[in-house]
């Protein structure tokens, strides 16, 4: 089997574009792949869409990213929080644009981006703002709003556990949206805490199966967000 | 416009009566804020199971100092832990949980409930506002029972139960009961109608911090 280990985060995210859709895993810093965005700050890339549960937290990872002009799009339900002050500014400048997506809708339509099912429709948004101007059918005398699949060109993604060939297990609530945007992303790259042989993971307990996966790094104590705020950190 | 500040219940006790109306076993997602207290209150004898949005279900108790996990949080990114017979799982498992039906009871906070069950609780849709939505669209279309934990009014004294919302809605027809400090109000087909009122608090006072119609509890109820 292929062996889908890379030596660095460096060399992971080498081949992202400028205009790059990018799914990001992680809700909060749980499951956030923070050294990944990280390289993708020292990469440079720029114009990107990011879809993201948040737009990050203090001046590190995701809000990093924004906050040095990368990202010209998020898509994403809640782009608040107690610690996030960078979306907020540039929002309100008019320099960064927002598609708000109700969490379950974001979390259906990557799901559906990655099962090849092009649009569905669903009861959430029915006879709210965030339905306007969207497509709505009554089904057995019940409205739904049609929601079309989302892909992106790389998915970030942080696990607990890889093999090398791509084969992942996540840890509690870092899980959320990460399995979801694996398989959604036409390149997807992976930070696990260790990575171990093939054959050493219980295939009754992968969570993502190794197809979904293209690269994977190690990052074996990877930073905790909420410690690097606490202590006034920025990146870079 | 301005009427006294009524007491009436205070919010451990607005939480502990809606905790009293969730039956035994029922699967329940509490809102971020005040309807977290619910947890608190759970009668002798029952057991609730939370769902976490986030991909937790049997949600346990903010863990002991010490033993914070940051990759143990719930849906407002608090730690927390995870009781005997919990399960992870992803955020589409986890929303086809709340928007296939599977969750029993949901309890929110609200910016203004109409007199037809409209919530209104995610943006006052200010220009200036981050809009922010997160799961609650999903819940309020998914889940059976959505009860609204709320103060009766605006800390500046505005009503939050109106007959139309002017905020934008997170759901259309979806609160089935309101639990205010002035009174427990059920959304009946008719509109507002009590079911029980706080001590020391007349039916014309929380009729006149409602901006809807407001009907008398039922005869048969026990009402104080």
């Amino acid at each position: 089997m292929m062996n889908k280990q890379v030596s660095s985060t460096e060399l992971a995210v080498a081949d992202i574009c400028d205009g790059a859709t990018v799914m990001i895993g992680g809700f909060g810093e749980a499951g956030s792949p923070t050294e990944l965005i990280h390289a993708l700050i020292d990469q440079g890339a720029r114009d990107l869409t990011i879809i993201n549960n948040n737009t990050g937290n203090g001046e590190i990872g995701l809000a990093a990213l924004i906050g040095n002009h990368q990202v010209a799009k998020m898509i994403c339900p809640y782009p608040r929080s107690s610690h996030s002050k960078v979306f907020p500014k540039l929002y309100r400048a008019g320099e960064i644009e927002l598609e708000l997506v109700p969490q379950g809708t974001l979390a259906e339509r990557i799901r559906a981006g990655g099962a090849g099912i092009a649009a569905f429709y669903t009861a959430t948004t029915v006879g709210t703002v965030l339905a306007k101007g969207k497509e709505v059918r009554t089904i057995k005398g019940r409205d739904y709003v049609l929601e079309y699949a989302l892909k992106a060109d790389v998915a970030l993604i942080k696990c607990e556990q890889a093999d090398r060939s791509g084969n992942l297990i996540y840890n509690k609530t870092a899980r959320n949206f990460n399995p979801l945007m694996c398989t959604a992303a036409t390149t997807t790259i992976v930070q696990a805490r260790k990575v171990v042989a093939i054959g050493a993971l219980d295939p009754e307990q992968v969570i993502t199966p190794n197809i979904f996966v293209d690269q994977i790094v190690e990052v074996q104590e990877p930073l905790i967000d909420a410690e690097l705020i606490a202590r006034g950190r920025c990146y870079p | 416009m301005s009427k006294a500040q009524l007491t009436g219940w205070n919010r451990e006790q607005m939480a502990q009566l809606c905790a009293g109306d969730i039956a035994d076993q029922s699967i329940v997602n509490l809102g971020i804020g005040i309807p977290e207290l619910v947890a608190r209150y759970v009668p002798k004898g029952r057991e609730f199971i939370y769902h976490s949005g986030n991909g937790l279900l049997g949600m346990g108790p903010a863990p002991a100092p010490g033993e914070k996990d940051p990759e143990l949080i719930n849906a407002g990114k608090k730690p927390v832990t995870a009781n005997p017979g919990a399960s992870f799982f992803h955020h589409g498992d986890s929303f086809a949980m709340i928007r296939g039906g599977h969750i029993d009871v949901c309890v929110l906070g609200a910016m203004q409930v109409s007199q037809r069950g409209d919530l209104a609780n995610w943006s006052t849709g200010a220009p200036d506002a981050i809009p922010a939505v997160g799961g609650a669209m999903d819940l309020t279309a998914g889940v059976k029972t959505i009860f609204v934990l709320t103060q009766h009014t605006t800390k500046n004294g505005e009503a939050k139960l109106v007959e139309q919302c002017s905020y934008p809605l997170t759901g259309p027809k979806v609160v089935t009961r309101i639990y205010s400090n002035l009174a427990i109000i059920n959304i009946t087909a008719s509109g507002f109608q009590l079911q029980q009122l706080a001590p020391g608090i007349t039916f014309e006072e929380v009729a006149e911090r409602t901006d809807a119609p407001l009907l008398p509890a039922k005869p048969d109820q026990d009402n104080e």
